[in-house]
């Protein structure tokens, strides 16, 4: 019986029911969109750091995942590819142009086709001049950048000579000598891709290089560690920033529920008399409204998963080389939790409100 | 106090606040109503009818007084026994009829036994009831898919579904026309005959008072003896 009370007064008021579920969907969409972002951004730049088809990452002392402000000098790619067991070492620079992950990448581009066997690509070529980019898919739907096209980046023009499949190192791969020249940063990379003779004497390589003196504390990672690292704990400040997007959603799961229970026990003070007429207790009115929050937290949550899928398709067509996006159902259940915390909690006035209510007082009013 | 009597008050005071002015509604009230009698209780607007239908059927506290309801003292009740009192005890019918407007017919009746606990199906005598009431066939319409009168049938059948010891009636003609009148007041004597249903009915209505057995005449809170 409670809960087809709790079903018809929802049907009454369906424009109301819809509303309210529509707004506790904001902060599940919310969630769900930063987390997304989170988990696609930083899988992309895992799959990238995979792509690169190298063994071995040296990157550059005192260095952070997403730091790379020393550099290392050139010779140094030298002095790498004359160690046992590496085939090739190629010196990258690597700057960011947008946002934390979107980096354009100097490299010696036949000494890198020499190392992996070159970059596929899904139109055009290699590059021919120094000004020549090579971009990938996600970069070029973004930015419209097609072949032959011009783009300007760090306050350079730049001529579009290929775009390659995304998941290769970098969305923009640029010449290494014209990067290093526009970053005043003549004779250094910032990171050292190595290719071994035989993949599996990765572990054996690393220790070797990490006991010669010269290379005291320099991050030295096998291509699959480096993925690994990309996590949301080596993001600095990314999971309080996730922690603080949830206490909004529970901020806003709160007052949009506390506002429409308010309205809605408003508007049904009379129907509240009558069940206490009835000999409804506090508990049964208090129920009652606690439940029909429940409800509302429920839709709620469908309502943001489904916006999430929204935002995914979104950013999927809008922003693919900026951000990327994941859906993860995982998060699913711990959304809809948080927001239902605060649709609760936001139903927790207007019920008790409800359930002490004066039955004379709620029978007289109108 | 007691002597067969289902109601009973003596010296029965009420008052209210309004703002800062204390205004007295009832003023010494006795009154006594047997089991199985029907009072009906007359009187102007501000004699204090509704006061006393609200203080005997638990939905206030008296300020004063003794007031028993089928041998519960209601002037020393807290809150959640004037509840239980209102759940077991006491069926309403209103002036409004006051159905929840969400629901049918049927379900309205069934949310005062699922109040009261009884999660039981309808038992056979209640089936009887609603023949007599002539809503058996308007049980699954919504308040607003019936009449006047029929939402009045279906608050009696919801006031009495749970074989409340006292039937209070707030001027249950007062939202209808002379017939529906007429068929509500019959119902509510037929209710008083067949099944010794006890009745206190308010009303303003001289013709309506003379369903009941005897007439109780109120004026500024108190009864008349001679009026």
């Amino acid at each position: 019986m409670t809960s087809r009370l709790v079903i018809e007064n929802i049907k009454h008021q369906p424009m109301r029911s819809l509303l309210s579920a529509l707004l506790i969907g904001v902060p599940v969409t919310l969630i769900l969109t930063l987390v997304g972002l989170s988990h696609g951004m930083l899988q992309d730049a895992a799959e990238r750091t995979r792509g690169i088809r190298a063994d071995i990452i040296v990157r550059p002392k005192n260095s952070t995942l997403i730091s790379m402000r020393n550099g290392i000098p050139e010779a140094f790619v030298k002095y790498f590819a004359k160690k046992p067991h590496v085939k090739a070492a190629v010196g990258v620079l690597m700057q960011p142009v947008e946002g934390i992950t979107m980096m354009i990448t100097g490299l010696d581009m036949p000494a890198y086709d020499a190392m992996t066997g070159g970059f596929r690509y899904v139109t055009g070529g290699p590059p021919k001049g120094p000004d020549d980019i090579v971009v990938d898919d996600y970069y070029a739907h973004e930015k419209k950048a097609a072949e032959g096209r011009r783009i300007k980046i760090l306050n350079h023009w730049w001529r579009v000579s290929g775009i390659i499949e995304n998941g290769q190192m970098a969305h923009i791969v640029a010449n290494l000598q014209v990067l290093q020249n526009l970053l005043s940063a003549e004779g250094a990379v910032n990171t050292i891709y190595l290719k071994l003779d035989n993949p599996a004497n990765t572990k054996e390589v690393i220790r070797e290089l990490q006991a010669d003196p010269k290379l005291t504390d320099w991050p030295i990672l096998s291509a699959e560690e480096m993925a690994s690292m990309w996590t949301i704990d080596n993001m600095p400040g990314l999971r309080p920033f996730i922690y603080v997007v949830m206490g909004i959603g529970v901020v806003i799961g709160f007052f949009v529920v506390c506002l429409s229970m308010y309205m809605a026990v408003l508007q049904r003070t009379r129907e509240i008399g009558i069940l206490k007429s009835l000999g409804a207790s506090k508990a049964f009115v208090l129920r009652i409204i606690l439940a029909e929050a429940f409800l509302l937290g429920v839709a709620g949550t469908l309502v943001g998963i489904v916006l999430s899928f929204g935002s995914y398709y979104l950013i999927g067509v809008l922003v693919p080389a900026s951000i990327q996006m994941k859906i993860v159902p995982f998060w699913w259940p711990i959304a809809g939790g948080i927001t239902m915390v605060g649709a609760i909690l936001g139903a927790m006035y207007p019920g008790l409100r409800a359930a002490s209510a004066d039955p004379i007082e709620a029978l007289a009013y109108e | 106090m007691n002597n067969g009597a289902i109601i009973e008050t003596r010296d029965l005071h009420k008052a209210y606040r309004v703002g800062e002015v204390v205004v007295p509604a009832l003023r010494g009230v006795d009154l006594s109503v047997k089991t199985g009698e029907f009072v009906s209780i007359v009187g102007p607007s501000g004699s204090g009818k509704s006061t006393l239908f609200h203080v005997i059927g638990g939905l206030t506290p008296p300020t004063s007084g003794e007031v028993r309801v089928a041998g519960q003292n209601l002037t020393t009740l807290s809150d959640a026994g004037r509840t239980r009192l209102r759940r077991g005890m006491v069926g309403f019918v209103f002036q409004k009829f006051n159905l929840l407007p969400n629901l049918t017919a049927r379900d309205n009746i069934a949310v005062a036994r699922f109040i009261a606990g009884n999660t039981r199906g309808e038992d056979a005598g209640f089936e009887e009831v609603l023949k007599m009431l002539g809503i058996a066939g308007r049980l699954d319409h919504k308040p607003n898919a019936l009449s006047g009168g029929e939402q009045q049938r279906v608050a009696i059948a919801r006031a009495i579904v749970n074989h409340p010891a006292i039937l209070l009636a707030d001027e249950p003609t007062g939202n209808l026309d002379t017939g529906n009148s007429q068929g509500v007041l019959e119902l509510l004597r037929d209710l008083n005959k067949r099944l010794g249903q006890t009745v206190l009915m308010i009303t303003h209505n001289p013709d309506a008072a003379a369903y009941g057995h005897r007439t109780v005449h109120m004026r500024d809170g108190r009864i008349l003896e001679h009026p």
